[in-house]
């Protein structure tokens, strides 16, 4: 049968946008029912007191009461302290790993294996155990720290330690910035190298002029994502200051996160904590919006500064 | 990204070691022997907290109380233990549903999204992508409100099903990745394909499908994984219903209540790790350029 025997067969390009549409058809609902009509209803609620039944319209009073919420701005604080120092110390330490292991003659393969197995550990499993690695009186660590003649401070049960124990565990697990950074080093090209080192440039100098500046744009990369990450960091505070703390996730569970002390509380924790603990659901949404712009900021960076991220190819 | 991006023994020291200088072998010795003692140093520090953790595993109750190292028996009895005390049987079925139900209803939604994405060029294709990173990198979080209004007034709150019926509709990093790595295939592919008759469909699972193995098996583990660690969506979702309790839930539970000591503690956390690290062993190659594939270059 030719084609122009069927009554109005659709044209090519009709045809091909009912292609396009049926592949991205399920993505399109998502798209909507997940993440378009949360947004707007996320800006609804924060106007409203919300408590998953009832919505009460009550103008800008969840706004306010973020303002005078000290909850909140330790949670932030201490979120803002990690991305200050958990970021950095992971992209430096993730470097020097890296640099160490494209330098290795012998047993390179077996030491990124070993250095990268850490990272695959899961995230609960990690955390219990560095609860317990660290306990002050049954752990390892204090007692080959006092083996050594040094008193190990309280760690997570140490409003001053507990953070600082946790960069601990956040740089165990590097392996995901190593292999990353390992293939960024590998692409610079040796000539570079082969020409600092006639011009008689030591290492130190050949790191600074030749290897950052090529690597800079990974850098940066990683440096963005991270912040991003640490803004959403959740789940390594809140165990441990559960199992540090002997609490539970049972239903009817009375604790409060941020053991010890509050220091362990971060951002998102108190978003959790208010929004499906204390069903302050629409006083949350204040503090979902809050993490939104932050986030839409670092994310706007990453899309202006990063080809990858633009529509090219095919 | 391809097999040569992967950082291999051989090309590491061949490119990147510069030049020594024309000095005498002492100093390059040097080097050599510090470069390697620090290497093991550090590969001490990585494995030391895997070690400790199993050593404690296999102690017993009274032993775990103390600061000691190195078990005076070996209670391997604690293993089965583990599984009397507490519903851990229950836990690893439910963490296996979540993990191979969500893998496998994100691959036959996000590699249409992909392809579609990469390969074909439509109005809007620009935005679409946009909005895919846009998904990809705003912390859950941001919108976690009323996506559990939405659940609760289907009833499905207390179960892992919001967690499950969602990979339905795509996953936006798995999308992401795939169509990273859909763009390197070289267009001649698909040129050939409609010269042959194929339509985008065919071309889609006949040809793209089978050269973008790597990156499908790359975003399955991923997937996988990212259920079988998942803390935060059990905690919101599942908490409350201790019978759709995953791994994740339990083990952070775990110590206090079951009452039990740090040795029954750390085996049950060697037994969530152990089929990670397997499969790793087993796949290791499409772990490291999976996350090679996601450190994108500028």
């Amino acid at each position: 049968m030719t084609a122009f025997l069927k009554p109005r067969a659709p044209s090519p390009r009709w045809r091909r946008r009912g292609t396009v549409l049926a592949l991205l058809a399920p993505w399109l609902i998502g798209f909507t029912v997940f993440f378009a009509y949360p947004m707007a209803s996320t800006v609804y609620y924060s106007f409203h007191r919300f408590d998953l039944f009832t919505a009460e319209f009550i103008g800008l009073d969840n706004y306010w009461y973020f303002l005078g919420d000290e909850r909140a701005h330790l949670a932030f604080r201490n979120t803002l302290w990690l991305v200050a120092v958990l970021v950095p110390a992971q992209m430096v330490f993730g470097l020097g790993v890296a640099q160490l292991v494209v330098r290795l003659k012998a047993g390179a393969g077996f030491f990124r294996t070993v250095f990268f197995l850490p990272s695959l550990v899961p995230t609960v499993a990690g955390t219990v155990g560095f609860v317990f690695l660290l306990n002050p009186a049954t752990g390892p660590v204090n007692g080959l720290l006092s083996a050594a003649g040094i008193e190990g401070p309280d760690w997570y049960g140490d409003p001053a330690w507990a953070k600082p124990g946790l960069v601990l565990l956040a740089l165990w697990g590097i392996g995901n910035l190593m292999v990353i950074f390992m293939a960024a080093l590998l692409d610079v090209p040796r000539h570079l190298y082969e020409a600092a080192a006639i011009d008689g440039a030591g290492a130190l100098r050949q790191f600074r002029s030749i290897t950052l500046p090529t690597i800079s744009p990974v850098l940066m990369f990683s440096a963005v994502t991270g912040v991003i990450q640490a803004m959403q960091y959740f789940t390594q505070a809140w165990i441990t200051s559960r199992v540090a703390a002997g609490a539970t996730d049972s239903p009817g569970s009375s604790y409060t996160p941020g053991y010890p002390d509050g220091s362990l509380l971060t951002f998102p924790q108190w978003l959790f904590q208010t929004a499906f603990r204390d069903f302050s659901m629409g006083y949350a949404s204040v503090l979902a919006l809050i993490m939104f712009v932050i986030s839409m900021l670092f994310i706007l960076i990453l899309l202006r500064r990063f080809r990858a991220f633009g529509d090219e190819g095919a | 990204m391809s097999a040569d991006t992967v950082p291999a023994a051989g090309s590491a020291q061949d490119r990147l070691t510069p030049p020594s200088r024309p000095r005498r072998m002492p100093r390059a010795t040097l080097y050599w022997i510090a470069k390697h003692a620090l290497a093991i140093a550090l590969a001490l520090m990585f494995l030391g907290p895997l070690v400790f953790i199993a050593l404690t595993a296999l102690m017993t109750d009274a032993q775990a109380l103390t600061s000691q190292l190195w078990p005076q028996s070996w209670n391997w009895g604690n293993f089965s233990e583990i599984f009397t005390t507490t519903p851990l049987l229950r836990w690893i079925v439910n963490t296996m549903v979540y993990s191979l139900s969500a893998t496998a209803l994100m691959l036959a939604s996000s590699v249409p999204v992909a392809y579609a994405l990469a390969r074909i060029r439509f109005r809007g294709r620009k935005t679409a992508f946009l909005l895919v990173i846009l998904m990809m990198l705003l912390p859950p979080q941001v919108v976690a409100v009323p996506i559990y209004t939405l659940w609760a007034s289907m009833g499905l709150t207390n179960s892992l099903w919001p967690l499950i019926i969602p990979m339905v509709f795509g996953d936006a990093f798995s999308i992401f990745l795939l169509r990273q790595f859909m763009l390197t295939i070289p267009r001649e592919y698909s040129d050939a394909a409609r010269v042959d008759g194929c339509g985008e469909f065919t071309t889609m699972l006949r040809v793209i499908l089978p050269m973008a193995r790597p990156a499908i098996a790359a975003v399955a583990l991923f997937q996988f994984f990212y259920c079988w660690n998942d803390y935060y969506g059990p905690l919101l979702y599942a908490s409350t219903n201790a019978d759709s309790w995953t791994l994740s839930l339990g083990i952070a539970s775990f110590k206090a209540l079951h009452s039990v000591q740090w040795n029954l503690t750390m085996a049950a956390t060697i037994l969530v790790m152990a089929p990670v690290i397997i499969v790793f062993f087993l796949a290791q190659k499409v772990f490291i350029e999976g996350v090679t594939l996601t450190g994108v270059k500028g």
